[in-house]
């Protein structure tokens, strides 16, 4: 069947799908353009990186609708390019894939990154390296639709490392601040941590069916033993939360702030970090093969979630709140995937929703940084709705979208989650239903506290703002956009994008009704919208009248909180601490031990070499006699032999 | 009294020669020991002739002194090249070959 | 003579000849090995040489043993004794040996060596008897030697021309001294050069004379009482004389 789709897509992508490698392909050129030219092309190299993520977007646009004018089940189309790798029984192409969630991915990398793009022109304007920044973020780009177009894992893993590097290179960005090389880093560090688990994963699969390709690896997961995909879907889940920031390797993604904001809301929040989300779900038939696997995606989601709104209710530093909301809701999306099914479909629901809602707010949190003199201390905001009307409502779509206040998108894609998560069987059921329901409370709770201290209350600026003024069209212009899409987008994604998926990429038949376990949707959907507007309620009620300027002692839950839930003090005592002290041993092995194995060796042939010179004399005489002696040695030895 | 006795005294001379060559330093007398070393050869290769009854060891003995005689020559060559750079015919005063 | 030298056993004659002989080679090249004269030892090989010769043809080789005498002693030696001429007969060994334990060791192993190497060919030999080249001799030595050298031994006879020619080349290259082109002068040139102007065409005075002191390194005086550097040899230390001491001394009243 799947083979059969194959070979009729491969001769259907001769149509204009046939040009789909021009995705990847214009915003890389552009990258390497900008790049190679150096300072020749500061001038529009803005411009020129903006208008290839553009023109990337409207092809992703005319290849999306051409896909979807094809029949239900044949919507796929391959591209075979080239032999990238032929070495033994490894033969890797340079494939690529564009079926329904790839498209998806393609619209919301190409548009949110369209936007993002825009509104980075405003926002680096005064940046004497706009032109690298927009070098990397093209690179970014091109990387991130081959890991999304890839038909096979080692495609996959090239974007993954692309957009990896362009990650590293962005958060240090404003490398002379040790803040920001420290955090580019860490992230490079954690990021490697999870790549193992990837790399190990395509390992496996190739050592099993000598493929690495999705038709061959999926069309042959029931050849895998138990124990094999248990591996496989575990290793792909370490890949998985590395790049999305999933526990345990969820540090990183807070200090990635240390970028420029739309770094943060590009990479961080909208497309990189839900990389993860969709290894988990091009991977949806290893997973379904093991229940187990997809068990622990769901725990890991449903822990990450949690972690995420608990760190984020204590946080002051209003891009670190976002990111951990980011951890928070990418821990829904694992819980979604986790959950298997068609659940599949609502975590790239949330996902897509997500992507805007977030990039909305991060841009919306650049702006304000731009008016407060790049200050991101929420503590020190507050009152400027007055100031920033745009940014304030586009805040606010974004803050009501999270928090999942119907009709916004956030309430379409996360409230069926939670059914999902309560649709259960057994107390599974109930642990992972009533933990993404906390999350949802938390979620309100702490997006409330951002918004209030943020736009109203009494004004706690530091003195050096004197007039805070909105941000130019050009940044203004994307938010109004990504706030229609956070406004819209759930309601209109929710139901056809789910058609769009379902049949095609899970194998899920539209109209099927879960049966419910645990408590029935209505019930869920009411829980859900009461304990949001309660979380929402408290969070107002406490923040109103603004907070204190200074951080206040507090009990022990909100300090672990503030330290981020000691994840970096684990790291440092699990991981950094044997390891430091290990390196030490080793120096100190390597410096006594086999230094001084060497050093011994080389003195004592030295030491050696200098006695024997001194037999050296240079008298021939001395020679002769040693050939005098050797003769008669070997006259000895002859007549040993021949007598003895 | 048998022919081996000429190969006893060919191994003495041969032995008194290789001596010379380790305690003399001019380099001509030095020469001379190694003539005499080529010397106890021949008078061994006649015996060798004479005991198993063919000229061959004869003709080796004549090969080995037009052998001698061309490298008397260049040896001879090599000595006075030498005392004329370096004013000496001791071997002692040519001991750059430990450099 | 032809019986004798066709005897595979030893006669009482050659049994006389070697005991005579035999010791005196040894005496001679132990005299060799210890005359401090070059030219003593040269004149002790040549009679080792002697006696050698005497050997090869009382063991039934007369061409080699003749040839022996004619090549070795007639021109080989001969050659040494011009080079020692030229080098000079003060380059005698000094009897001071330098190389610590160099002489103890070398007799040493010396003795070891003839022990072992001497004993072992007698040893092999000694049970054995000698066949005689009374049946290679039958035709004359020299017609037998020169049956195998142009048959069997003709390449290598061939062989040892060109190595002769080869050490005669050497030999002159080595002998050689390069000259620079605009180094040689003709007899022209030379005289050209002795009376142009500014050069002293006379005959130059010796060191030292008409000099204020006898050393070889004072130069001597010029007749208007100058110094004259070119009657020192260029070899020569210049002595740097003070003002007081290059001043004539006033003894005859100048």
């Amino acid at each position: 069947m799947h083979a059969s789709a194959y070979e009729v897509l491969a001769s259907a992508a001769s149509g204009t799908l046939s040009s789909f490698w021009l995705l990847i392909v214009i915003p890389a050129a552009s990258g390497g353009i900008l790049l190679l030219l150096g300072r020749r092309a500061d001038r529009w190299g803005h411009l020129l990186g903006c208008a290839s993520v553009g023109v990337a977007f409207v092809l992703g646009l005319v290849y999306f609708f051409q896909l979807g004018g094809l029949p239900a089940t044949d919507r796929r189309a391959t591209l075979d390019l080239f032999t990238f790798i032929q070495v033994a029984a490894l033969k890797v192409d340079f494939g690529l894939l564009f079926d329904p969630l790839s498209a998806v991915f393609v619209l919301l990398i190409t548009g949110v990154g369209f936007l993002i793009h825009v509104y980075a022109v405003g926002y680096m304007a005064d940046d004497p390296k706009r032109r690298t920044f927009f070098a990397y973020f093209n690179i970014f780009v091109a990387a991130m639709l081959l890991l999304v177009l890839g038909n096979n894992y080692v495609m996959l893993y090239i974007g993954w490392e692309g957009v990896g590097l362009a990650s590293y290179l962005l958060i240090s960005f404003w490398y002379t601040r040790p803040s920001a090389a420290t955090a580019g880093k860490k992230a490079f560090i954690m990021n490697r941590v999870g790549d193992a688990g990837l790399a190990i994963a395509i390992f496996v699969m190739f050592a099993n069916l000598h493929t690495v390709s999705y038709d061959g690896v999926f069309a042959n997961v029931d050849r895998f033993t138990s124990g094999t995909t248990l591996a496989l879907g575990l290793l792909l889940l370490i890949g998985a939360c590395g790049k999305s920031g999933q526990f345990p390797l969820q540090a990183w993604l807070p200090d990635a702030m240390e970028g420029p904001t739309p770094v943060s809301a590009l990479i961080h929040a909208a497309t990189m970090v839900t990389a993860g989300v969709y290894l988990i779900a091009r991977s949806n038939p290893i997973f379904d093969a093991n229940p187990t696997a997809q068990a622990v995606v769901a725990a890991v989601g449903a822990v990450t979630l949690l972690i995420g709104c608990i760190i984020g209710c204590a946080k002051d530093d209003i891009k670190r709140v976002l990111a951990w909301s980011t951890v928070s809701q990418i821990g829904y999306m694992f819980l979604g995937v986790g959950l298997g099914g068609g659940a599949y479909a609502l975590a790239i629901i949330h996902l897509l929703a997500h992507g805007f809602f977030k990039a909305g707010l991060f841009l919306g949190a650049g702006s304000v940084m731009h008016a407060m003199n790049d200050q991101v201390d929420i503590r020190r905001f507050g009152g400027l709705w007055k100031y920033m009307k745009i940014t304030w409502i586009t805040f606010g779509v974004g803050w009501l979208a999270i928090i999942g206040i119907p009709p916004l998108s956030g309430f379409f894609s996360k409230e069926p989650i939670i059914a999902e998560a309560f649709d259960r069987p057994g107390w599974a059921g109930w642990v992972l239903g009533f933990a993404a329901l906390l999350g949802a409370g938390l979620t309100a709770f702490y997006m409330t506290r951002l918004f209030v201290l943020t736009f109203h209350g009494p004004e706690r600026w530091t003195d050096d703002i004197k007039h805070p003024h909105e941000s130019p069209p050009v940044m203004t212009v994307p938010l109004m956009l990504l706030a229609i899409g956070s406004a819209a987008a759930g309601a209109l994604m929710a139901t056809p994008v789910q058609d769009w998926l379902n049949p095609t990429v899970f194998g899920v038949e539209g109209g099927e009704v879960p049966e419910h376990v645990h408590l029935s949707h209505t019930v869920v959907t009411i829980l859900s919208i009461a304990i949001t507007v309660l979380g929402g309620l408290l969070g107002w009620w406490l923040f109103r009248n603004g907070t204190s300027l200074q951080e206040q002692p507090a009990g022990p839950v909100v300090t672990a909180a503030r330290k981020n839930l000691y994840g970096d003090t684990v790291n440092e005592t699990v991981f950094e601490k044997p390891g430091t002290y290990l390196t030490r041993a080793l120096v100190y092995f390597d410096n006594k031990g086999i230094d001084g194995l060497v050093n011994g060796l080389a003195a004592a042939v030295g030491g050696g070499s200098g006695r024997l010179r001194r037999a050296q004399t240079g008298f021939v005489r001395s020679y002769a006699l040693s050939m005098l002696g050797g003769a008669l040695l070997v006259a000895v030895a002859f007549l040993v032999v021949r007598l003895g | 009294m048998e022919p081996g006795y000429y190969v006893v005294l060919a191994a003495v001379l041969f032995t008194i020669g290789a001596v010379g060559v380790l305690i003399r330093r001019n380099a001509i007398v030095l020469f001379m020991c190694i003539e005499l070393m080529l010397n106890a050869g021949n008078l061994a290769l006649v015996t060798f002739s004479r005991i198993n009854g063919t000229l061959d060891g004869q003709i080796m003995a004549f090969f080995v002194m037009v052998v001698a005689a061309a490298e008397v020559v260049i040896g001879l060559a090599i000595i006075m090249s030498i005392f004329r750079t370096r004013r000496s015919a001791s071997v002692d005063d040519a001991n750059l070959l430990k450099y | 003579m032809s019986t004798v030298l066709a005897a595979a056993g030893v006669g009482a004659g050659e049994a006389w000849t070697f005991w005579i002989l035999g010791p005196l080679a040894i005496l001679a090249a132990l005299g060799m090995v210890v005359a401090r004269n070059a030219v003593h030892s040269a004149l002790w090989l040549v009679l080792v040489m002697l006696c050698l010769g005497v050997f090869y043809v009382v063991q039934a080789g007369p061409f080699i043993g003749l040839a022996q005498i004619i090549v070795y002693t007639g021109a080989i030696m001969m050659l040494f004794l011009f080079v020692l001429m030229l080098v000079g007969r003060d380059a005698s060994d000094s009897l001071i040996e330098v190389l610590r334990g160099q002489r103890l060791a070398a007799v040493a192993l010396g003795l070891g060596f003839a022990g072992l190497v001497g004993a072992a060919f007698f040893r092999a030999l000694d049970s054995r008897d000698a066949i005689g080249l009374a049946q290679a001799n039958a035709e004359g030595n020299v017609q037998g030697i020169a049956a195998s050298l142009f048959t069997r031994y003709v390449f290598a006879f061939e062989v040892t021309s060109a190595l002769l020619i080869a050490a005669a080349i050497g030999a002159m290259i080595l002998a050689h001294v390069e000259r620079h082109k605009d180094q040689k002068f003709t007899q022209p040139d030379l005289m050209r050069a002795r009376f142009a102007p500014g050069n002293y065409p006379g005959p130059k005075p010796g060191p030292g004379v008409y000099a204020t002191s006898t050393s070889v390194a004072t130069p001597g005086l010029l007749p208007d009482g100058r110094l004259s550097d070119r009657t020192i040899s260029p070899i020569l230390p210049k002595r740097e004389l003070t003002e007081a001491e290059s001043t004539p001394k006033a003894t005859e009243g100048r």
